[in-house]
Protein backbone atom coordinates (compact mmCIF):
# COMPACT_ATOMS: atom_id res chain seq x y z
CA UNK A 1 0.00 0.00 0.00
CA UNK A 2 1.74 3.46 -1.04
CA UNK A 3 2.36 5.38 1.98
CA UNK A 4 0.62 8.81 1.31
CA UNK A 5 1.34 10.56 3.96
CA UNK A 6 5.19 10.24 3.71
CA UNK A 7 4.94 11.17 0.43
CA UNK A 8 2.83 14.23 1.33
CA UNK A 9 5.40 14.79 4.11
CA UNK A 10 8.39 14.87 2.14
CA UNK A 11 6.28 16.99 -0.67
CA UNK A 12 5.14 20.04 1.37
CA UNK A 13 8.66 20.15 2.95
CA UNK A 14 10.56 20.76 -0.27
CA UNK A 15 7.55 22.89 -0.96
CA UNK A 16 7.88 25.14 1.87
CA UNK A 17 11.85 25.83 1.03
CA UNK A 18 10.29 27.44 -1.74
CA UNK A 19 8.21 29.28 0.19
CA UNK A 20 11.36 30.32 2.11
CA UNK A 21 12.90 31.46 -0.66
CA UNK A 22 10.38 32.88 -2.66
CA UNK A 23 12.41 35.61 -4.58
CA UNK A 24 15.11 33.41 -5.99
CA UNK A 25 12.68 30.75 -6.65
CA UNK A 26 10.38 33.41 -8.43
CA UNK A 27 11.71 36.47 -9.57
CA UNK A 28 15.16 35.49 -10.68
CA UNK A 29 13.89 33.26 -13.45
CA UNK A 30 10.97 35.20 -14.61
CA UNK A 31 13.62 38.38 -14.64
CA UNK A 32 16.13 36.26 -16.78
CA UNK A 33 12.78 35.23 -19.24
CA UNK A 34 11.93 38.94 -19.33
CA UNK A 35 15.67 40.04 -20.65
CA UNK A 36 15.53 37.62 -23.12
CA UNK A 37 12.40 38.76 -24.44
CA UNK A 38 13.51 42.45 -24.21
CA UNK A 39 16.66 41.26 -26.01
CA UNK A 40 15.72 38.65 -28.87
CA UNK A 41 12.06 39.24 -28.95
CA UNK A 42 12.18 42.72 -29.53
CA UNK A 43 15.34 44.38 -29.68
CA UNK A 44 16.80 41.77 -32.33
CA UNK A 45 13.74 39.91 -32.71
CA UNK A 46 12.02 42.62 -35.15
CA UNK A 47 14.70 41.65 -37.70
CA UNK A 48 14.46 37.77 -37.40
CA UNK A 49 11.66 35.83 -39.51
CA UNK A 50 12.14 32.39 -39.46
CA UNK A 51 8.48 31.01 -40.54
CA UNK A 52 6.41 33.43 -42.22
CA UNK A 53 3.25 33.04 -39.65
CA UNK A 54 4.64 33.47 -36.42
CA UNK A 55 5.99 36.57 -35.12
CA UNK A 56 9.64 36.33 -33.94
CA UNK A 57 8.97 36.99 -30.35
CA UNK A 58 6.19 34.34 -30.47
CA UNK A 59 8.54 31.73 -31.81
CA UNK A 60 10.80 31.87 -28.85
CA UNK A 61 8.56 31.67 -25.66
CA UNK A 62 8.47 28.03 -25.94
CA UNK A 63 12.01 27.27 -25.92
CA UNK A 64 12.42 30.15 -23.58
CA UNK A 65 9.81 28.16 -21.40
CA UNK A 66 12.08 24.61 -22.22
CA UNK A 67 15.21 26.88 -21.19
CA UNK A 68 13.93 27.94 -17.73
CA UNK A 69 12.01 25.06 -16.75
CA UNK A 70 14.61 22.66 -17.54
CA UNK A 71 16.98 24.40 -15.67
CA UNK A 72 14.51 25.28 -12.07
CA UNK A 73 13.89 21.63 -12.52
CA UNK A 74 17.22 20.15 -12.39
CA UNK A 75 18.19 22.73 -9.64
CA UNK A 76 15.07 22.03 -7.73
CA UNK A 77 15.54 18.52 -7.73
CA UNK A 78 19.10 17.65 -7.47
CA UNK A 79 19.25 20.63 -4.58
CA UNK A 80 16.33 18.85 -3.18
CA UNK A 81 18.36 15.23 -2.48
CA UNK A 82 21.47 16.55 -2.35
CA UNK A 83 21.07 19.20 0.63
CA UNK A 84 19.91 16.72 3.08
CA UNK A 85 22.99 14.43 1.85
CA UNK A 86 25.10 17.49 2.55
CA UNK A 87 23.47 18.16 5.79
CA UNK A 88 23.19 14.96 6.49
CA UNK A 89 19.52 14.33 7.43
CA UNK A 90 19.10 11.94 4.77
CA UNK A 91 19.66 8.77 7.83
CA UNK A 92 15.89 10.06 8.31
CA UNK A 93 14.39 9.22 5.35
CA UNK A 94 16.33 6.16 4.75
CA UNK A 95 14.90 4.92 8.32
CA UNK A 96 11.34 5.51 7.31
CA UNK A 97 8.96 2.87 6.53
CA UNK A 98 8.95 4.52 3.20
CA UNK A 99 9.63 3.01 -0.36
CA UNK A 100 12.24 4.60 -3.08
CA UNK A 101 9.64 4.79 -5.20
CA UNK A 102 7.41 7.16 -2.64
CA UNK A 103 10.75 8.66 -1.73
CA UNK A 104 11.32 9.83 -5.95
CA UNK A 105 7.25 11.09 -5.79
CA UNK A 106 7.74 13.48 -3.11
CA UNK A 107 11.17 14.78 -4.05
CA UNK A 108 10.34 15.12 -7.95
CA UNK A 109 6.85 15.91 -7.45
CA UNK A 110 7.78 18.75 -5.54
CA UNK A 111 10.34 20.15 -7.63
CA UNK A 112 8.18 19.35 -11.08
CA UNK A 113 5.38 21.65 -9.41
CA UNK A 114 8.13 24.62 -8.81
CA UNK A 115 8.86 24.24 -11.81
CA UNK A 116 5.02 23.78 -13.48
CA UNK A 117 4.02 27.00 -12.00
CA UNK A 118 7.17 28.41 -13.06
CA UNK A 119 6.47 27.88 -16.66
CA UNK A 120 3.25 29.06 -16.09
CA UNK A 121 4.07 32.17 -14.60
CA UNK A 122 6.57 32.86 -17.64
CA UNK A 123 3.68 32.08 -20.10
CA UNK A 124 1.89 34.52 -18.49
CA UNK A 125 4.72 37.42 -18.55
CA UNK A 126 5.49 36.69 -22.40
CA UNK A 127 1.96 37.76 -23.16
CA UNK A 128 2.71 40.95 -22.04
CA UNK A 129 5.25 41.34 -25.01
CA UNK A 130 3.36 39.29 -27.73
CA UNK A 131 0.64 38.34 -28.31
CA UNK A 132 0.29 34.57 -27.53
CA UNK A 133 -2.53 32.19 -29.01
CA UNK A 134 -1.89 28.77 -28.18
CA UNK A 135 -3.64 26.31 -30.22
CA UNK A 136 -4.00 23.06 -28.29
CA UNK A 137 -3.55 24.58 -24.45
CA UNK A 138 -4.41 20.83 -23.19
CA UNK A 139 -1.43 19.05 -24.85
CA UNK A 140 0.95 22.40 -24.02
CA UNK A 141 -0.32 21.60 -20.22
CA UNK A 142 0.52 18.15 -20.63
CA UNK A 143 4.17 18.73 -22.42
CA UNK A 144 5.23 21.33 -20.06
CA UNK A 145 4.01 18.98 -17.08
CA UNK A 146 6.24 16.11 -18.99
CA UNK A 147 9.07 18.21 -19.25
CA UNK A 148 9.05 19.26 -15.92
CA UNK A 149 9.09 15.72 -14.78
CA UNK A 150 11.61 14.63 -17.14
CA UNK A 151 14.02 17.21 -15.61
CA UNK A 152 13.27 16.92 -12.16
CA UNK A 153 14.06 13.34 -12.54
CA UNK A 154 17.35 13.79 -14.43
CA UNK A 155 18.33 16.22 -11.04
CA UNK A 156 17.51 13.78 -8.71
CA UNK A 157 19.66 11.54 -10.63
CA UNK A 158 22.10 14.41 -10.63
CA UNK A 159 21.44 14.93 -6.68
CA UNK A 160 22.10 11.69 -5.62
CA UNK A 161 25.37 11.30 -8.02
CA UNK A 162 27.39 14.26 -6.73
CA UNK A 163 29.24 14.51 -4.14
CA UNK A 164 29.68 18.08 -3.71
CA UNK A 165 28.17 21.87 -5.10
CA UNK A 166 30.58 21.75 -8.10
CA UNK A 167 29.23 18.61 -9.30
CA UNK A 168 25.45 19.47 -8.71
CA UNK A 169 26.24 22.78 -11.16
CA UNK A 170 28.22 21.09 -14.25
CA UNK A 171 25.91 19.41 -15.09
CA UNK A 172 23.00 22.03 -15.78
CA UNK A 173 25.39 24.42 -16.74
CA UNK A 174 28.29 22.28 -19.32
CA UNK A 175 25.46 20.32 -20.44
CA UNK A 176 21.79 21.34 -20.11
CA UNK A 177 22.15 24.73 -21.00
CA UNK A 178 23.80 24.21 -24.49
CA UNK A 179 21.80 21.49 -25.55
CA UNK A 180 18.54 23.83 -25.03
CA UNK A 181 20.47 26.52 -27.02
CA UNK A 182 21.44 24.07 -29.54
CA UNK A 183 18.04 22.28 -29.72
CA UNK A 184 16.02 24.94 -31.35
CA UNK A 185 14.94 26.99 -28.87
CA UNK A 186 15.85 30.24 -30.71
CA UNK A 187 15.97 29.20 -34.29
CA UNK A 188 14.32 26.09 -36.58
CA UNK A 189 17.42 23.77 -37.50
CA UNK A 190 16.53 24.38 -41.37
CA UNK A 191 18.71 27.66 -41.00
CA UNK A 192 21.69 25.19 -40.25
CA UNK A 193 24.32 23.28 -42.11
CA UNK A 194 23.43 19.76 -43.12
CA UNK A 195 26.16 18.48 -40.99
CA UNK A 196 24.91 20.54 -37.88
CA UNK A 197 21.46 19.79 -38.82
CA UNK A 198 22.40 16.23 -38.62
CA UNK A 199 24.33 16.42 -34.79
CA UNK A 200 20.89 18.49 -34.20
CA UNK A 201 18.48 14.93 -34.41
CA UNK A 202 20.71 13.36 -31.73
CA UNK A 203 20.24 16.27 -28.89
CA UNK A 204 16.87 15.15 -27.16
CA UNK A 205 15.92 18.93 -26.20
CA UNK A 206 15.11 19.39 -29.65
CA UNK A 207 12.27 16.82 -29.98
CA UNK A 208 10.99 18.86 -26.60
CA UNK A 209 11.14 21.86 -28.03
CA UNK A 210 9.87 20.80 -31.11
CA UNK A 211 6.60 19.08 -29.60
CA UNK A 212 6.00 22.18 -26.94
CA UNK A 213 5.91 24.45 -30.36
CA UNK A 214 3.73 22.28 -31.96
CA UNK A 215 1.29 22.34 -29.18
CA UNK A 216 1.34 26.51 -29.25
CA UNK A 217 1.68 26.86 -33.36
CA UNK A 218 -0.02 23.75 -34.37
CA UNK A 219 3.34 23.14 -36.46
CA UNK A 220 6.78 21.90 -35.22
CA UNK A 221 9.76 20.58 -36.80
CA UNK A 222 9.43 16.80 -36.06
CA UNK A 223 6.05 15.01 -36.16
CA UNK A 224 4.57 15.55 -32.56
CA UNK A 225 4.11 11.48 -31.41
CA UNK A 226 7.86 11.30 -32.43
CA UNK A 227 8.47 14.36 -29.89
CA UNK A 228 5.84 12.66 -26.94
CA UNK A 229 7.56 9.15 -27.04
CA UNK A 230 11.34 11.36 -26.86
CA UNK A 231 10.33 12.97 -23.89
CA UNK A 232 8.54 9.45 -22.80
CA UNK A 233 12.16 7.72 -23.46
CA UNK A 234 13.83 9.73 -21.55
CA UNK A 235 11.36 9.60 -18.45
CA UNK A 236 11.70 5.58 -18.99
CA UNK A 237 15.27 5.94 -18.80
CA UNK A 238 15.60 8.11 -15.64
CA UNK A 239 13.74 5.90 -13.91
CA UNK A 240 15.30 2.84 -14.98
CA UNK A 241 18.80 4.77 -13.35
CA UNK A 242 16.68 5.89 -10.27
CA UNK A 243 16.09 1.77 -9.90
CA UNK A 244 19.29 1.18 -10.17
CA UNK A 245 20.71 3.81 -7.88
CA UNK A 246 18.43 2.81 -4.97
CA UNK A 247 18.76 -1.34 -5.74
CA UNK A 248 22.50 -0.81 -5.59
CA UNK A 249 22.13 1.98 -2.68
CA UNK A 250 24.76 3.94 -5.08
CA UNK A 251 25.99 6.97 -3.61
CA UNK A 252 23.03 6.83 -0.43
CA UNK A 253 23.79 3.86 1.73
CA UNK A 254 27.05 2.53 2.99
CA UNK B 1 11.66 -11.37 29.25
CA UNK B 2 10.21 -10.55 25.66
CA UNK B 3 12.59 -10.21 22.73
CA UNK B 4 12.21 -6.88 20.77
CA UNK B 5 15.15 -7.17 18.80
CA UNK B 6 16.90 -10.16 17.42
CA UNK B 7 20.02 -10.34 15.40
CA UNK B 8 20.97 -13.27 14.03
CA UNK B 9 24.47 -13.63 11.97
CA UNK B 10 24.47 -10.55 11.12
CA UNK B 11 27.91 -9.75 9.26
CA UNK B 12 28.15 -6.22 7.33
CA UNK B 13 31.20 -5.74 4.94
CA UNK B 14 32.22 -2.88 2.99
CA UNK B 15 33.50 -2.53 -0.41
CA UNK B 16 36.69 -2.29 0.58
CA UNK B 17 36.39 -5.49 2.02
CA UNK B 18 36.74 -4.07 5.75
CA UNK B 19 33.99 -6.11 7.60
CA UNK B 20 32.42 -4.22 10.21
CA UNK B 21 30.13 -6.71 11.70
CA UNK B 22 31.38 -10.04 11.84
CA UNK B 23 28.22 -12.64 12.54
CA UNK B 24 26.58 -10.68 15.46
CA UNK B 25 24.19 -12.26 17.38
CA UNK B 26 21.95 -10.53 19.70
CA UNK B 27 18.79 -10.38 21.35
CA UNK B 28 17.39 -7.01 22.74
CA UNK B 29 14.61 -7.23 25.47
CA UNK B 30 11.79 -4.70 25.65
CA UNK B 31 12.03 -2.39 28.07
CA UNK B 32 15.47 -2.52 28.42
CA UNK B 33 18.43 0.31 27.99
CA UNK B 34 21.31 -2.13 26.67
CA UNK B 35 24.57 -0.58 26.09
CA UNK B 36 26.71 -0.91 23.52
CA UNK B 37 30.29 -0.12 24.87
CA UNK B 38 33.19 -0.37 22.45
CA UNK B 39 35.97 1.85 20.86
CA UNK B 40 35.84 4.25 17.84
CA UNK B 41 35.44 1.69 14.74
CA UNK B 42 34.12 -1.27 16.53
CA UNK B 43 31.39 -1.08 15.04
CA UNK B 44 28.42 0.41 16.86
CA UNK B 45 27.20 2.78 14.53
CA UNK B 46 27.20 0.26 11.39
CA UNK B 47 25.51 -2.24 13.69
CA UNK B 48 22.13 0.82 14.35
CA UNK B 49 22.69 1.38 10.69
CA UNK B 50 22.06 -1.84 9.48
CA UNK B 51 18.94 -2.23 12.21
CA UNK B 52 17.35 1.30 10.63
CA UNK B 53 18.41 0.53 7.17
CA UNK B 54 20.68 3.13 6.99
CA UNK B 55 22.93 0.42 5.78
CA UNK B 56 22.62 -2.42 3.81
CA UNK B 57 23.17 -5.68 5.57
CA UNK B 58 25.77 -8.73 3.73
CA UNK B 59 23.80 -11.22 5.71
CA UNK B 60 22.34 -12.21 8.81
CA UNK B 61 18.97 -11.52 10.05
CA UNK B 62 17.93 -8.42 11.81
CA UNK B 63 13.79 -8.56 13.39
CA UNK B 64 11.91 -5.77 15.46
CA UNK B 65 9.11 -6.60 17.33
CA UNK B 66 8.74 -9.92 14.81
CA UNK B 67 9.44 -7.81 11.57
CA UNK B 68 12.03 -8.56 9.84
CA UNK B 69 13.93 -5.43 8.31
CA UNK B 70 14.00 -5.70 4.97
CA UNK B 71 10.98 -8.08 3.88
CA UNK B 72 8.85 -6.51 6.49
CA UNK B 73 10.79 -2.63 6.58
CA UNK B 74 7.16 -1.43 7.20
CA UNK B 75 6.70 -2.36 10.01
CA UNK B 76 9.75 -2.71 11.29
CA UNK B 77 10.75 0.64 10.75
CA UNK B 78 7.44 1.93 12.46
CA UNK B 79 8.82 0.74 15.67
CA UNK B 80 12.25 2.17 15.30
CA UNK B 81 13.36 5.58 16.23
CA UNK B 82 17.02 6.95 15.98
CA UNK B 83 19.11 9.67 17.39
CA UNK B 84 22.09 10.08 15.60
CA UNK B 85 25.56 10.76 16.47
CA UNK B 86 25.47 13.85 14.39
CA UNK B 87 23.11 16.86 14.99
CA UNK B 88 22.28 16.70 11.42
CA UNK B 89 19.34 19.46 10.83
CA UNK B 90 17.81 21.52 7.96
CA UNK B 91 19.19 24.29 9.58
CA UNK B 92 16.36 27.32 9.36
CA UNK B 93 13.31 24.94 10.04
CA UNK B 94 11.21 25.47 12.71
CA UNK B 95 11.77 23.14 15.76
CA UNK B 96 7.88 22.45 15.88
CA UNK B 97 8.04 22.00 11.85
CA UNK B 98 10.90 19.72 11.62
CA UNK B 99 8.88 17.47 14.43
CA UNK B 100 6.04 17.32 12.88
CA UNK B 101 7.67 15.96 9.81
CA UNK B 102 9.42 13.62 11.19
CA UNK B 103 6.24 12.45 12.68
CA UNK B 104 4.38 12.08 9.39
CA UNK B 105 7.41 10.78 6.94
CA UNK B 106 6.78 7.87 9.83
CA UNK B 107 3.11 7.66 8.49
CA UNK B 108 1.60 8.68 11.45
CA UNK B 109 -1.22 11.23 11.58
CA UNK B 110 -0.36 14.56 12.75
CA UNK B 111 -1.21 14.66 16.48
CA UNK B 112 -0.72 18.37 17.94
CA UNK B 113 -1.44 17.26 21.44
CA UNK B 114 1.10 14.39 21.64
CA UNK B 115 4.24 16.73 20.08
CA UNK B 116 3.03 19.58 22.74
CA UNK B 117 3.56 16.81 25.13
CA UNK B 118 6.57 15.46 24.08
CA UNK B 119 8.14 18.78 23.51
CA UNK B 120 6.92 20.15 26.95
CA UNK B 121 8.64 16.97 28.30
CA UNK B 122 12.14 17.48 26.32
CA UNK B 123 11.67 21.28 27.75
CA UNK B 124 11.55 22.18 24.04
CA UNK B 125 8.16 23.63 24.44
CA UNK B 126 9.40 27.77 24.45
CA UNK B 127 11.59 27.24 21.73
CA UNK B 128 9.39 25.60 19.21
CA UNK B 129 9.03 28.72 16.67
CA UNK B 130 12.66 28.99 16.67
CA UNK B 131 14.72 28.01 14.08
CA UNK B 132 16.67 24.92 14.84
CA UNK B 133 20.59 27.04 14.10
CA UNK B 134 19.80 29.53 16.11
CA UNK B 135 19.33 27.04 19.05
CA UNK B 136 22.73 25.72 21.29
CA UNK B 137 24.06 22.20 20.85
CA UNK B 138 22.31 20.75 24.15
CA UNK B 139 19.36 22.11 22.77
CA UNK B 140 19.54 20.56 19.21
CA UNK B 141 20.69 17.02 20.80
CA UNK B 142 16.57 17.83 22.41
CA UNK B 143 15.16 18.28 19.11
CA UNK B 144 16.88 15.13 17.61
CA UNK B 145 15.05 13.24 20.28
CA UNK B 146 12.30 14.71 19.87
CA UNK B 147 11.98 13.99 16.25
CA UNK B 148 12.91 10.32 16.67
CA UNK B 149 10.09 10.45 19.33
CA UNK B 150 7.98 11.91 17.29
CA UNK B 151 6.02 8.82 15.90
CA UNK B 152 6.30 7.10 19.08
CA UNK B 153 8.08 4.39 18.78
CA UNK B 154 9.14 1.17 20.84
CA UNK B 155 12.34 1.62 20.56
CA UNK B 156 15.31 4.00 20.39
CA UNK B 157 18.61 4.11 19.27
CA UNK B 158 20.63 6.99 20.48
CA UNK B 159 24.30 7.01 19.28
CA UNK B 160 26.69 8.65 21.36
CA UNK B 161 23.94 10.59 22.82
CA UNK B 162 26.54 12.99 25.15
CA UNK B 163 29.70 13.16 22.66
CA UNK B 164 30.94 16.31 23.38
CA UNK B 165 28.27 17.70 25.33
CA UNK B 166 29.16 19.12 28.88
CA UNK B 167 29.11 17.31 32.28
CA UNK B 168 25.76 19.08 33.28
CA UNK B 169 24.21 18.70 30.01
CA UNK B 170 25.03 14.76 30.46
CA UNK B 171 23.80 14.50 33.52
CA UNK B 172 20.42 16.24 32.09
CA UNK B 173 20.47 13.83 29.42
CA UNK B 174 21.17 10.84 31.02
CA UNK B 175 17.80 12.04 33.43
CA UNK B 176 15.74 12.36 30.12
CA UNK B 177 16.48 9.00 28.85
CA UNK B 178 15.98 7.53 32.18
CA UNK B 179 12.56 8.92 32.03
CA UNK B 180 12.13 7.41 28.45
CA UNK B 181 12.68 3.78 29.62
CA UNK B 182 10.12 4.78 32.21
CA UNK B 183 7.91 5.02 29.93
CA UNK B 184 8.04 2.12 28.25
CA UNK B 185 10.67 2.74 25.19
CA UNK B 186 13.63 0.32 24.71
CA UNK B 187 16.77 1.92 24.46
CA UNK B 188 19.75 0.89 22.37
CA UNK B 189 22.68 3.28 23.99
CA UNK B 190 26.02 3.63 22.17
CA UNK B 191 28.62 5.24 24.10
CA UNK B 192 32.32 4.74 24.66
CA UNK B 193 31.60 6.85 28.01
CA UNK B 194 31.97 3.95 30.82
CA UNK B 195 30.59 6.15 33.01
CA UNK B 196 27.53 6.48 30.55
CA UNK B 197 27.05 2.71 30.41
CA UNK B 198 27.63 2.15 34.22
CA UNK B 199 24.97 4.46 35.44
CA UNK B 200 22.63 4.00 32.64
CA UNK B 201 22.26 0.36 31.46
CA UNK B 202 20.46 -2.40 32.55
CA UNK B 203 22.54 -4.40 30.22
CA UNK B 204 26.14 -3.91 28.32
CA UNK B 205 27.56 -5.34 24.96
CA UNK B 206 31.02 -4.86 24.64
CA UNK B 207 31.45 -4.39 20.96
CA UNK B 208 35.74 -4.60 19.05
CA UNK B 209 35.97 -5.33 15.50
CA UNK B 210 32.84 -6.01 14.47
CA UNK B 211 32.49 -8.51 17.33
CA UNK B 212 30.87 -8.88 20.10
CA UNK B 213 32.67 -10.07 22.89
CA UNK B 214 30.58 -10.37 25.94
CA UNK B 215 27.00 -9.38 27.01
CA UNK B 216 25.51 -9.42 30.61
CA UNK B 217 23.89 -7.53 33.04
CA UNK B 218 25.83 -4.62 34.13
CA UNK B 219 25.84 -6.23 37.69
CA UNK B 220 26.71 -10.18 36.84
CA UNK B 221 29.41 -8.19 34.87
CA UNK B 222 31.11 -6.13 37.17
CA UNK B 223 30.54 -9.04 39.64
CA UNK B 224 31.88 -11.27 37.23
CA UNK B 225 35.12 -9.32 35.99
CA UNK B 226 35.92 -7.62 38.94
CA UNK B 227 39.13 -8.24 40.79
CA UNK B 228 39.37 -6.53 44.30
CA UNK B 229 42.76 -5.03 45.91
CA UNK B 230 43.72 -5.26 49.79
CA UNK B 231 45.57 -2.18 50.50
CA UNK B 232 47.61 -3.16 53.65
CA UNK B 233 49.13 0.20 55.31
CA UNK B 234 52.08 -0.14 57.82
CA UNK B 235 54.04 1.78 60.45
CA UNK B 236 57.11 0.99 58.88
CA UNK B 237 58.44 1.73 55.26
CA UNK B 238 59.11 -1.11 53.24
CA UNK B 239 61.49 -2.13 51.18
CA UNK B 240 61.22 -5.59 50.58
CA UNK B 241 58.56 -8.19 50.75
CA UNK B 242 59.81 -11.39 53.31
CA UNK B 243 60.30 -14.45 51.75
CA UNK B 244 57.09 -15.77 53.98
CA UNK B 245 54.91 -13.84 51.83
CA UNK B 246 56.14 -14.49 48.73
CA UNK B 247 53.12 -16.92 47.60
CA UNK B 248 50.79 -13.98 48.26
CA UNK B 249 52.36 -12.11 44.97
CA UNK B 250 52.19 -8.41 47.15
CA UNK B 251 52.77 -5.60 45.28
CA UNK B 252 54.80 -2.24 47.26
CA UNK B 253 52.71 0.95 46.76
CA UNK B 254 55.01 4.10 45.50
CA UNK B 255 55.30 5.57 48.75
CA UNK B 256 56.71 2.31 50.23
CA UNK B 257 54.24 2.47 53.32
CA UNK B 258 51.53 -0.02 51.77
CA UNK B 259 50.93 -3.55 50.92
CA UNK B 260 48.43 -4.57 48.10
CA UNK B 261 47.08 -7.91 47.34
CA UNK B 262 44.89 -8.63 44.44
CA UNK B 263 41.68 -11.05 44.68
CA UNK B 264 38.74 -12.34 43.59
CA UNK B 265 35.52 -12.07 46.22
CA UNK B 266 33.73 -14.37 44.07
CA UNK B 267 36.07 -16.72 45.48
CA UNK B 268 35.63 -19.08 48.45
CA UNK B 269 38.89 -18.82 49.83
CA UNK B 270 40.06 -15.26 49.22
CA UNK B 271 43.12 -15.98 50.81
CA UNK B 272 42.84 -12.93 53.43
CA UNK B 273 42.96 -14.60 56.85
CA UNK B 274 46.26 -16.23 55.86
CA UNK B 275 47.90 -13.29 54.33
CA UNK B 276 46.75 -11.32 57.58
CA UNK B 277 48.20 -14.01 59.35
CA UNK B 278 51.74 -14.17 57.68
CA UNK B 279 51.96 -10.85 58.23
CA UNK B 280 51.78 -10.57 61.92
CA UNK B 281 54.28 -13.56 62.04
CA UNK B 282 56.70 -10.85 60.02
CA UNK B 283 56.53 -8.58 62.58
CA UNK B 284 54.84 -5.68 60.61
CA UNK B 285 53.02 -3.29 62.59
CA UNK B 286 49.34 -2.99 60.96
CA UNK B 287 48.19 0.47 60.87
CA UNK B 288 44.67 -0.07 58.51
CA UNK B 289 43.43 -1.92 56.20
CA UNK B 290 40.90 -1.33 53.04
CA UNK B 291 39.45 -2.48 49.82
CA UNK B 292 39.22 -0.79 46.54
CA UNK B 293 37.22 -2.47 43.67
CA UNK B 294 37.45 -2.35 39.90
CA UNK B 295 35.44 -0.17 38.39
CA UNK B 296 33.84 -1.22 34.60
CA UNK B 297 36.50 0.60 32.65
CA UNK B 298 38.83 -1.37 34.09
CA UNK B 299 37.04 -3.76 33.07
CA UNK B 300 36.59 -2.77 29.76
CA UNK B 301 40.27 -2.10 28.94
CA UNK B 302 41.05 -6.18 30.57
CA UNK B 303 38.19 -7.22 27.96
CA UNK B 304 39.93 -4.98 24.79
CA UNK B 305 43.03 -6.18 25.86
CA UNK B 306 42.34 -9.74 25.98
CA UNK B 307 41.10 -9.62 22.52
Amino acid sequence: MINFRSIKAIYIFEMSRTFRTLIQSLVSPILSTVLYFIVFGTAIGNNINFTNEIPYGAFIVPGLVILTISMQSVNNASFGIFFPKFLGTTYEILSAPISYVEIVIGYVGASATKSFCLGLLILMTSTFFVDLDIKFPILMLCMLLLSCVSFSLLGFIIGIVSDNFEQINFVPMIIITPLVFLGGSFYTIDVLPDFWQTITLFNPIFYLVSGFRYSFFGTGEVNIIISIFSISLFILLCIIIIWRIFKTGYKIKT
Amino acid sequence: MQTIIEIKNLRKIYKDNKVALDDVNLNIFKGEIIALLGPNGAGKTTLISNICGISSITSGDIKVNGFDVVDNYREARKCIGIVPQELSFEPFEKVINTVNFSRQLFGKKPDEKYIENLLKKLSLWDKKDQIIRSLSGGMKRRVLIAKALSHEPDVLFLDEPTAGVDVELRKDMWNTIKNLQNSGVTIILTTHYIEEAELMANRIAVINNGKILLIDKKDNLIDRMSKKTLIIHTNSKINKIDKALGKFKLRISKDKKNLEYDYSPNKKKTGITTLLNEIKKTGIELIDVQTKQSNLEQIFVEILKND
